[in-house]
């Protein structure tokens, strides 16, 4: 494929950057999702209603409004680049999601399991971090599996505020090389090169968890 | 001295009348056996003794400290009361010998090879030495209601509360459990309040037998004189409706 060979450094650094923007926003979102879960599921109101309040804020905005907002607005208080600015609104994105499937996993552990634990004389913190969300995790596992893929796809937002990603460096491909098409279907076989594996990495979580329950 | 003592106690869930009442003092070392028809409170009355249900009215104090009281910090209480649960409530993520040592680890910060010795001790005596690697969904009802026993008597605790734990189990997996717990009542000096069904096991194991119904203490009585004659109308119908089956 000539077009590949021609411009291989471009996508090549290009999916360098979606592999990190990635991992980084997937990390993000995963402990910012559990802890405004636990926040949402707090029985005190005032720490419900901040995390409720986020999670919906979040998930009823479009990704590309909070990066532009980040990379418009906040960049020019705190200074950011357009990778910056997209991993973070990325991340604060996914989050929201994540939050629901973890409050989601959290509810279906049986009651008796915090009520075993906390006679048991274990605190609430303990309860949830060793017994608790374990499992909740666990039945968590499909729907995460769903968010991470979203996530890597939702990464190529980055190509909006020059954030040097696939998408983006396949823009610039498509413009120099005139071949619109093959430039976007060589970013396409990338996208399937990170999300496949992820995919049949949770499926794989899946089977193994429910194997040593 | 008083492990539990109740005082003038209301519990309500919103406008229902969960508790009405409820004064009742129960020793160090004593056995007290709960029973009732169900609905009668006898549940909500065990598991407020360990928080795990809040009262709205009056005192309860355990172990010396006053449950009632915003500023009591449950969990010591709860590090010297364990409790038995009906449906078990082994944690699921865990194995049988991790169930065991995980509340002795976090909470008491007792010493790794200690706490296995103690926890491999109080298997071999509930008979599941055995199933020490195992997961619980591995073992049957019984084996995990030993288990769960096992798991609170680790902790050492001056006080044990057993809410039904015979009720989930198959006819046949009952037996080993009360034997479990007959010794324990025999054993030590441990506090029980036990909430059952079991008739033989509060004749044979109870000194003192509480009888409720609609949210109220109707009579308490020692074991001998409550199986003999109960002095309250509604735990004679209770005694001969259960002692026909």
């Amino acid at each position: 494929m000539t077009l590949f060979d021609k411009y291989s450094s471009l996508f090549l650094s290009g999916f360098g950057y979606t592999i990190m923007a990635s991992l980084l926003a997937l990390v993000a979102s995963l402990v910012l999702g559990t802890v405004f879960a636990l926040l949402q599921l707090s029985k005190k109101k005032g720490w419900a209603m901040v995390g409720n309040g986020y999670v919906q804020f979040f998930r009823n905005v479009p990704l590309l409004i909070i990066t532009l907002f980040f990379y418009l607005a906040v960049a020019k208080v705190i200074k950011m680049t357009g990778f910056a600015a997209g991993t973070i609104a990325l991340s604060l994105y996914t989050s929201a999601f994540i939050a629901e499937c973890v409050r989601a996993g959290i509810l279906s552990v049986d009651t008796g399991q915090m009520e075993g634990a906390l006679a048991n004389g274990l605190s609430y913190g303990q309860a949830m971090r060793k017994i608790i969300l374990p499992q909740a995790f666990r039945i968590a596992i499909p729907s995460l599996g769903n968010q991470f893929i979203n996530l890597v796809k939702n990464s190529s937002i980055l190509a909006f505020v020059g954030g040097l990603d696939l998408m983006y460096q396949g823009n610039i491909v498509a413009a120099n090389s005139f071949d619109t098409f093959t430039a976007y279907m060589i970013v396409g076989a990338f996208y399937l090169v990170l999300t496949l594996p992820l995919s049949y990495f949770m499926q794989y979580l899946e089977a193994r968890t429910q194997g040593n329950q | 001295m008083s492990m539990i003592e109740f005082k003038d106690v209301e519990k309500y869930y919103g406008h229902f009348h969960a508790l009405k009442d409820i004064n009742l003092k129960i020793d160090a070392g004593e056995t007290v056996v709960l029973i009732g028809p169900s609905g009668s409170g006898k549940s909500t009355l065990i598991r407020t003794v360990n928080g795990l249900e809040e009262i709205q009215e009056g005192q309860l104090i355990v172990d010396g400290y006053d449950l009632h009281d915003p500023k009591t910090d449950m969990n010591k209480i709860r590090k010297n009361v364990g409790m038995v649960f009906q449906h078990f409530n082994l944690y699921n993520n865990k194995s049988v010998l991790e169930n065991i040592m995980l509340a002795p680890r976090l909470v008491l910060k007792r010493d790794e090879a200690e706490n296995k010795k103690i926890a491999m001790e109080l298997l071999e005596r509930v008979g599941l030495a055995d199933k020490a690697d195992n997961m619980p969904s591995a073992l049957s009802g019984g084996q995990k209601q030993r288990v769960a026993i096992a798991r609170s008597l680790a902790m050492k605790p001056k006080c044990l509360l057993f809410d039904e734990p015979t009720s989930a189990l198959d006819p046949e997996m009952v037996g080993g459990v009360l034997k479990v717990m007959r010794e324990i009542a025999q054993d030590s000096d441990m506090t029980m309040l036990v909430v059952t069904h079991e008739m033989d096991f509060a004749k044979a194991v109870a000194d003192r037998v509480i009888f409720m119904a609609d949210g109220a203490i109707l009579e308490d009585a020692s074991t001998e004189e409550f199986f003999k004659a109960p002095k309250n109308e509604r735990a004679k119908q209770f005694l001969s409706q259960v002692d026909s089956h």
